[in-house]
């Protein structure tokens, strides 16, 4: 099948070669990271993690959705899924490499990396981690290529992949559980030592990866002759209004308990992150940014005629996106190191090359979520469905 | 082989309980709340007392820095010039900080505001430990939690996992600090450099420990005679350790966490 990716419209070609430079920059950042160290990154003795793993946790709660298109249509034989699980199993696939890339670059010593796998220290949650990225990959990988493999040629898929399809379900769940795990674990960092992580990680995972999936719906319905469905889109925008609620409930909780408990170790990444803690805030800006997406995707998903209406749930999907990146990714991982163990204040703030790297990692992504998806859509296309 | 069932269960359960060891028998244990801490195993337990009113009359006199400066000397500590990505292995911290929630505006004046002295805790049960996913952090039987350079991936996991700030991280080449800064760097030809992009604390000096030497802070400060750095066995009654832990009331930072910190801190 992989001869569908190489026929395509100039418009393909032209998204390719974009994502290709935006690599090739990062790729030339990277080296000169890979040279001088991580100082020249904004990362310090105080905030040791930052803009790489902060996508990192982001992206494995995208990777992780997968699992609301797959689970209604194996579990529940809910049909109408059937045309858009490849979409949901080839996002997964490229939300994963890029949760691998942004571990790896985010290594001091990347040529050691293979010390994982030559140690196994099952105690390291990041072991389990490794585990449960690397098979959720795979498992995608199979599931999706046989599934839409066995579609192409009008035969029915076969045994040991719908077995495979089942072991996916618990294992999403499993990917995004155990990467709650790297922080709720932690003694000492009050901010990430909260049993409901893993709950929350996977709310907030199964609205944003949704609202992502739906946006790509959206965009291939305009750019292909393919159309993934109304009612598919109806469905996706049912699950994301209600995961979205449970990650803002989630949230307040967390309010509830830092507040009303009045534990200062509690409250102090709550207060630097929306007011400032000893005269620092740069983050306040971003999460009352993050606040407002919400409200906006709250109104627009809850109110049934805006959900309804395809325009405005495109508004909300993108709301709940941008709301998500920021309060799991940045307000999440710097937060947690806000302040520091001595209940000192410093803050972070990523550096250009930084972001270069970022966007490299996010544009690999990209392009093989492009690729797929041509896959994907030509078969599609070509079947006439 | 003549094993029946019953002497195959048997055996097995016999096993299993030996398997659980000590753990097992304390999960068993009634009222275990009381004396629930224990500061590491068999044999010697290294640890350390710091003996905070004659290091700060010494401090009160004139500055004094010997024990930084000898530990980051002897141990080839890079100095990149930005306390951002400083490396520290011993170092300085305001009592409030290194206390965090237990000051408040009126609190003795002979510990406000002053500096106090703060190192890796080699805790009895190391949280750096427990994460490491490559073991390159380990604890060692005399209860040093110990760092293998040539090993350690640069995941920082560990610097999350200390509730202490005891770790410190190459985010540049420690092999191209300043020169200035480093005459002569490495400082100490004896002890290996390391690369970047790798963690490093203190180690509690094993490698002077296997030459019955002090550590070389405890050595620093004992040379200006002001001795507020006691080491020693925790599991030898007759230990200066142990005996100042009799006689004066000492502090750990956060023992509310569980770590078991070994560093004891005379206020």
């Amino acid at each position: 099948m992989l001869e569908y990716a190489l026929k395509g419209s100039q418009r393909y070609w032209s998204w390719l070669v974009f994502l290709l430079i935006l690599i090739g920059i990062g790729v030339g950042c990277y080296i000169y990271q890979f040279n001088v160290g991580l100082k020249i990154t904004g990362m310090s003795r105080d905030v040791s993690w930052g803009f790489y793993i902060a996508q990192f946790t982001y992206l494995v709660g995208v990777a992780a959705s997968g699992v609301m298109v797959v689970l209604p249509y194996y579990l529940h034989n809910y049909k109408a899924f059937g045309r858009i699980t490849i979409l949901g199993e080839f996002l997964a696939i490229a939300a994963v490499l890029m949760c691998l890339l942004f571990i790896f670059v985010d290594l001091g010593n990347p040529v050691r990396i293979l010390n994982v796998v030559m140690y196994p220290t099952p105690n390291s949650i990041l072991f389990w981690d490794m585990i449960v990225l690397n098979g959720y990959l795979l498992l995608n990988i199979l599931v999706g290529w046989n599934v839409l493999e066995a579609e192409r040629k009008g035969e029915k898929y076969s045994t040991w992949v719908k077995v495979l399809a089942y072991i996916s379900i618990p294992w999403a769940f499993s990917i995004h559980t155990v990467t709650a795990f790297l922080y709720a674990g932690l003694p000492g960092r009050h901010f990430w030592l909260t049993a409901i992580m893993a709950a929350r990680f996977l709310a907030s995972a199964f609205c944003s990866g949704p609202a992502l999936l739906l946006l790509l719906c959206l965009i291939i319905r305009k750019l292909t002759r393919f159309d993934p469905g109304k009612e598919q889109i109806r469905t996706l925008a049912g699950i994301i209004t209600y995961a979205f609620i449970l990650n803002i409930f989630f949230f307040l909780l967390e309010l509830f308990t830092a507040f009303y408990s009045q534990i200062p170790g509690h409250m102090h990444t709550f207060q630097y992150l929306f007011v400032g803690l000893d005269g620092y805030g740069r983050l306040a800006p971003w999460m009352w940014t993050s606040m407002g997406f919400a409200l906006v995707a709250l109104i627009i998903l809850i109110v049934p005629q805006s959900r309804r209406n395809e325009q405005s749930l495109a508004v909300g999907c993108a709301a709940v996106v941008i709301s998500t990146w920021i309060d799991k990714g940045m307000g999440l991982v710097v937060g947690g190191f806000i302040p520091n163990p001595f209940e000192r204040v410093f803050e972070y703030w990523p550096t250009t090359p930084e972001i270069l790297i970022t966007i490299a990692v996010w544009a690999t992504g990209f392009f093989v979520l492009t690729v797929l998806f041509k896959i994907a859509v030509s078969v599609k296309e070509e079947l006439g469905v | 082989m003549d094993l029946n069932r019953r002497e195959f269960l048997k055996t097995i359960g016999v096993v299993s309980l030996v398997g659980l060891g000590a753990k097992g028998f304390e999960i068993l244990a009634p009222g275990a709340l009381e004396a629930k801490e224990t500061l590491g195993g068999k044999g010697k337990q290294w640890a350390m007392v710091i003996d905070m009113p004659k290091c700060i009359a010494k401090n009160q006199k004139e500055p004094c820095t010997e024990c930084i400066k000898a530990c980051h000397t002897i141990h080839n500590v890079p100095d990149f010039g930005d306390p951002k990505v400083e490396i520290k292995w011993i170092w300085k911290e305001k009592y409030e900080n290194t206390f965090p929630g237990t000051h408040h505006e009126y609190t003795n004046e002979a510990v406000h505001g002053k500096d106090f002295i703060v190192l890796c805790n080699h805790c009895s049960n190391p949280p750096c430990v427990r994460v490491c996913p490559t073991k390159a952090t380990w604890q060692r039987p005399d209860g040093i939690v110990m760092m293998d350079w040539h090993r350690c991936i640069g995941c920082r996991f560990c610097m999350a996992a200390c509730p202490f700030g005891a770790r410190s991280f190459n985010w540049g080449d420690p092999r191209l600090c300043p020169p200035e800064r480093n005459p002569g760097f490495p400082t100490n030809m004896a002890y290996p450099t390391r690369s970047k992009g790798v963690v490093e604390k203190c180690t509690f000096c094993p490698e002077l420990l296997a030459k019955g030497e002090l550590p070389a802070c405890v050595q620093a400060c004992k040379k200006i005679k002001v001795d507020a750095l006691i080491f020693g066995d925790l599991n030898d009654p007759e230990s200066e350790v142990r005996a100042i832990l009799r006689e004066k009331y000492t502090l750990r930072r956060k023992p509310e966490l569980g770590t078991a910190p070994k560093v004891f801190y005379v206020i």
